[in-house]
């Protein structure tokens, strides 16, 4: 039951990372990595929002939905709990939490359209997932993001500072630096296969 | 009639979604690999962005602007259901093929960007010809990464086999082969739209369909003095307030790290 634990973590960070493998989150992959510290900011607030649109979901998605056999209206579903869930956090933040806002606050309408958060809430649903499980891809998902944010707001601060040509620099570079490190996380797929066999 | 040839031709190649204006990237790298997914999903594409266009637009005066993004998500996944449901009827092959980038096209910035920027502006006619031309744009520029990833990863072209398969690159088939072929295109065009004298293609807030939104933008636009703050309510003021103060220590924090990197 642990192993199986891990390994959904251990998958979701590496093996399965949603920016270089699955793809998603690649807007503020590519818009807000310039620096550290919106790096860090759009993340932290990306798995905020990650774990809780889970927690919100799995339940409605298996007492209601699946119980009297609504699956069709999962994709309407859930992107309007997300939508409703960003805007509640992003007033409840403002009122009662002020630091965390002013932290955070700026991401969080963003996050509403940000394929991550409908994307992970529909591969648990896919894969199946209990609630635990689910609650655990989503962690994993969501630092999964901020790996990937935190390597590329360093690397993309370096490429900032070398001589590329000019018809390269700016996104594509950025798309060939990350198609080299999806590259890497490639790696982890038999690491993953070998250590939970 | 000039303006409707306007609104339709612009989506192919002066304001490509993709190439241009930077929409909808999780989708264009995710279902590149292979042709027919790719026309699968340029067709799904076409079909809520034409529909969406034309509702939020005749929508468009009732709606309150307070609730336009929630209210357009709706509309928007309502189709994409529609499409869902469709394929799952019709074409379960596709819909297998393009797995969870389906529902996923609900958060495509394309769809919600045109709603944004031009369904909510304009009439009928012209949102749906938009929506059309985009969507066709949309379709060209995956079509064209897919060709690419399909040619030298698979040696195939919708599935007949062209190249033998001893020959073929694996790389194109993996994640790295989208990010490498949507980067070296990209390259590609802004090399064209430079020799043109137009500028890059960038991610930032002109091209985001949220910037209406985003903290950062409104920071960005109230010191370029477009947006008058004294206009705005005052808890819009409490807002630029607060989030001045984020931006002035993100540029502390920015400007030590670039001395650092230039020393060394």
């Amino acid at each position: 039951m642990n192993t199986n634990l891990l390994y959904i973590l251990f998958v979701a960070i590496l093996v399965e990372n949603y920016v270089f493998v699955q793809f998603l989150g690649i807007c503020p992959f590519l818009g807000v990595s310039k620096n550290l510290k919106t790096a860090m900011g759009m993340s932290i607030a990306v798995i905020f929002v990650m774990v809780l649109a889970t927690a919100v979901t799995w339940p409605i998605n298996h007492l209601i939905l699946e119980a009297y056999n609504l699956e069709y209206l999962q994709t309407l579903v859930f992107i309007l709990i997300i939508a409703a869930l960003v805007q509640l956090v992003e007033t409840f933040m403002k009122r009662y939490m002020v630091p965390l806002y002013n932290a955070l606050g700026i991401y969080l309408p963003l996050i509403t359209t940000n394929c991550i958060v409908l994307g992970v809430v529909l591969l648990n649903v896919q894969s199946e997932y209990n609630f635990i499980e689910s609650m655990v891809n989503s962690i994993g998902g969501g630092l999964g993001f901020l790996l990937a944010m935190f390597m590329f707001s360093g690397i993309r601060s370096r490429i900032d500072q070398s001589d590329i040509p000019e018809f390269l620099s700016g996104l594509p570079i950025t798309l060939i630096a990350a198609g080299i490190a999806a590259l890497a996380f490639q790696g982890f797929v038999g690491i993953a296969e070998n250590l939970f066999a | 009639m000039n303006k409707s040839k306007e609104v339709f031709f612009q989506g192919f190649i002066k304001e490509n979604p993709i190439f241009r204006l930077v929409l909808g990237m999780c989708s264009s790298l995710a279902v590149s690999s292979t042709m027919i997914a790719s026309l699968g999903m340029g067709m799904s594409v076409i079909f809520v962005l034409v529909l969406s266009n034309v509702v939020i637009s005749s929508l468009r005066k009732i709606i309150p602007d307070m609730v336009r993004i929630p209210a357009f998500i709706t509309v928007i996944a309502g189709f994409v259901t529609i499409v869902q449901l469709l394929l799952k009827a019709y074409l379960l092959e596709i819909n297998d093929m393009l797995g969870v980038y389906l529902p996923l096209i609900v958060v495509n910035c394309i769809i919600l960007g045109r709603a944004e920027a031009f369904a909510a502006k304009n009439s009928i006619g012209y949102a749906a010809l938009d929506g059309l031309g985009m969507g066709i744009g949309y379709t060209i520029a995956l079509l064209s990464i897919a060709f690419i990833r399909e040619l030298f990863g698979f040696g195939s072209l919708f599935g007949f086999q062209i190249i033998p398969e001893e020959y073929t690159i694996l790389i194109f088939t993996l994640p790295t082969g989208g990010f490498l072929v949507l980067g070296f295109l990209m390259a590609i065009w802004n090399k064209l739209a430079t020799l043109q004298g137009k500028p890059k293609a960038q991610l930032n807030c002109h091209t985001c369909p949220v910037a209406g939104l985003c903290g950062e933008n409104l920071i960005r636009l109230q010191k370029a003095g477009e947006v008058d703050i004294k206009s705005e309510n005052k808890k819009a003021d409490a807002k630029f307030e607060k989030l001045d103060k984020v931006d002035i220590e993100i540029d502390k924090y920015a400007k030590p790290n670039t001395e650092k990197e230039t020393n060394q």
